[in-house]
């Protein structure tokens, strides 16, 4: 016990002081995620709120044809009126300098008249994702004016307009901005994962690849010291980065939601410090799992290099379950708590959507890692014992 | 005291070593000569307890190596390369983490320490970091991580591999002062003047086994030649031609 927090005691410090390891650890690890989803959900929020309350600027060409259509247009939109023809139109909407264009041809005058259906033309580039939703809400427009105008010819005929409505269909979109915001913050819970194993990262590489590339392990090896012993030490100080790196990362989590403008969609009370505090209770069983996983990758590797190449990849790990969780909508479910990183996922989640987290869930999910966790230590204890550590 | 007691290691179709035996005596230097690829690391290596020998012991003071905690290591220090030290920690700490490691008290390894900083000549750059240290004064520290633990035995596996012309001569006096301290001293090399030039015995192996095991002296006297480089080609010739 005392050679495993002597090593403990001697990784903490010797990475403490090494720089590449303090900023990526408890600098970039844990500042970029939050820095960065911070800045996207309040653009994303931004744009959800600003884009059904915007009026819809429109552009027309040939507005003379049908004047009944521009007063129309005028109460409903922001028009604007332009004299193109049709190729000058097509080649604005193209180039992009006109978003939405709506041409109306010389024919529509006479066909309006006699009560067949008049030609209009609405330019709009579908590949762009802004315009397509611009062009969408102008077929609305279009809609309304068309079936204002088809109630007013069955009305002047003598027929009940009534008639031309068969359906009466109301929209329930249930997906409210909430809703929509929640899929973005579930996108969160990576991020903190993220962070967390970056924290040990560098700490895992240099306690074993980097300790067998200094030359520095065959004088370890040769120490009267248990290998369950030096890899637990050194397993230890990459727990203990992790979790700095976990507190912080939350904590600067609940810093940027004081400046995401949660609050339009009623959403900030559940964000608080409290919150963070659950969260690094629910993620700290996920800890051992992460740390043990990079020193065992890490182990087999012979250079600094090699083992960055190969925990890269294992920094991924844990986003498999949760992109599959994702893909397929998998909701909170009982046996879903055994698998780690999935589990503390959807128990974040979970609390985000303010949702009870049942006691039996978080321990299963606990133990469950934990278990893992010991299954991991005990082959990287073996492989440690094996003469190929020397390299 | 070290001893080899017939070591045999294979790795894949090569055999490293095969049958190794010889002995390092208290109050000597002894020698473990050999080409590159002969196998002198992999025989260290089983000596200092990180392989396992396929058959045969390492003794230390009689005592087995193998185990991970074995009584053994207590009594050997073990320095494999010179600049196998941590950079971000001063000397001191290098020295410490090892003392530590070998379950010194702190108090007595505070004096221990102390006591090395001054034979070693250590005392002025003791509480810098290793970082940015001349092989000198790498060397220095790496002597003194091996023997923090005050051990009867210490073990060098090519000491000398990229030191300057000062710190190899550094070296010799501070070996040379460790057999004055009654302790056994093995170290291995390929260079033959600086085994003539330092030990008492040499132990001379090739393709894993042990050609020669005696006297520097005797060796040239058995070859019949002046220069121990003569007398380390005519072993090994001897063999080469054995061989074929």
């Amino acid at each position: 016990m005392r050679a495993l927090l002597t090593i403990f005691r001697k990784e903490f410090i010797d990475n403490l002081r090494d720089r590449r390891t303090l900023l990526s650890a408890l600098l970039f690890g844990p500042l970029f995620g939050p820095v960065m989803f911070g800045l996207m959900v309040s653009f994303a929020l931004k744009h959800t709120l600003a884009e059904s309350d915007e009026p819809l600027q429109l552009t027309i060409s040939g507005s003379e044809n049908a004047p009944g259509l521009t007063r129309f247009l005028e109460t409903q939109t922001e028009l604007r009126k332009v004299n193109m023809s049709e190729s000058e139109a097509r080649e604005a909407v193209r180039r992009g300098s006109i978003a939405v264009l709506v041409l109306v041809p010389k024919e529509y005058t006479g066909l309006f008249a006699s009560g067949a259906p008049a030609p209009i033309l609405l330019i709009a580039d579908s590949s762009d994702s802004q315009t397509r939703k611009l062009a969408n809400r102008a077929r609305a427009v279009f809609a309304a004016y068309a079936s204002t105008i088809a109630q007013l010819r069955l009305q002047i005929r003598g027929v009940n307009p009534l008639i031309g409505l068969p359906l009466a269909v109301n929209e329930v979109d249930v997906a409210t901005p909430a809703g929509r915001a929640l899929v973005v913050l579930g996108f969160m819970t990576y991020l903190v994962l993220f962070a967390m194993l970056m924290g040990g990262l560098y700490l895992a590489i240099d306690s074993t690849a980097g300790e067998r590339e200094r030359g520095s392990l065959e004088a370890l090896l040769s120490l009267p010291v248990p290998r369950a012993s030096m890899v637990g030490g050194k397993i230890l100080a990459t727990c203990s980065y992790m979790a700095i790196s976990l507190a912080l990362s939350l904590s600067a989590f609940v810093l940027v939601f004081r400046f995401v403008p949660l609050e339009r969609i009623g959403m900030s009370a559940n964000l608080g410090f409290g919150t963070a505090l659950t969260f690094f209770a629910i993620c700290l069983p996920f800890i051992p799992v992460g740390a043990v996983l990079m020193t065992l990758v890490a182990s087999f590797t012979r250079t600094y290099r090699e083992a960055q190449t190969y925990l890269s990849a294992v920094l991924l790990v844990p986003t498999l379950p949760i992109a599959f969780a994702s893909i397929y909508s998998l909701k909170t479910e009982r046996s879903l708590m055994l698998i780690p990183s999935l589990s503390q996922h959807l128990l974040m989640t979970s609390i985000l959507k303010d949702e009870a987290v049942p006691l039996v869930d978080w321990s299963l999910s606990a133990v469950s890692s934990l278990v893992v966790a010991a299954a991991l230590f005990w082959l990287t204890e073996r492989q440690w014992r094996r003469e190929t550590m020397l390299g | 005291m070290i001893e080899a007691i017939g070591l045999c290691k294979r790795f894949g179709g090569i055999e490293a070593a095969r049958d190794v035996t010889f002995a390092a005596r208290n109050g000597e230097i002894t020698g473990l000569l050999g080409a590159n690829g002969a196998g002198k690391s992999t025989t260290l290596r089983m000596l200092y307890g990180v392989l396992t020998p396929d058959s045969g012991r390492a003794c230390i003071d009689g005592v087995d190596i193998l185990g991970e905690t074995s009584a053994a290591r207590a009594h050997l220090g073990v320095m494999p390369h010179a600049t196998g030290l941590y950079n971000n920690l001063t000397a001191r700490e290098n020295i410490q983490y090892f003392g530590r490691l070998h379950g010194m008290r702190r108090k007595v390894l505070k004096s221990r320490i102390a006591d090395l900083a001054r034979t070693l000549g250590m005392q002025e750059f003791i509480d810098r970091r290793v970082k940015g240290f001349s092989q000198g004064q790498r060397i220095k520290v790496a002597l003194a991580r091996a023997l923090v633990h005050d051990p009867g035995n210490v073990v060098l596996d090519e000491p000398t591999n990229g030191l300057d012309v000062m710190a190899i001569r550094n070296l010799r006096e501070m070996l040379k002062a460790l057999k004055a301290q009654g302790r056994c001293v093995l170290f291995s090399s390929h260079v033959m003047q600086e085994v003539a030039a330092l030990c008492d015995r040499a132990v001379i192996i090739g393709r894993g086994r042990v050609l020669a095991d005696s006297t520097v002296q005797e060796i040239r006297a058995r070859s019949g030649r002046d220069s121990l480089e003569e007398a380390f080609l005519q072993v090994l010739g001897a063999t080469v031609i054995e061989e074929h």
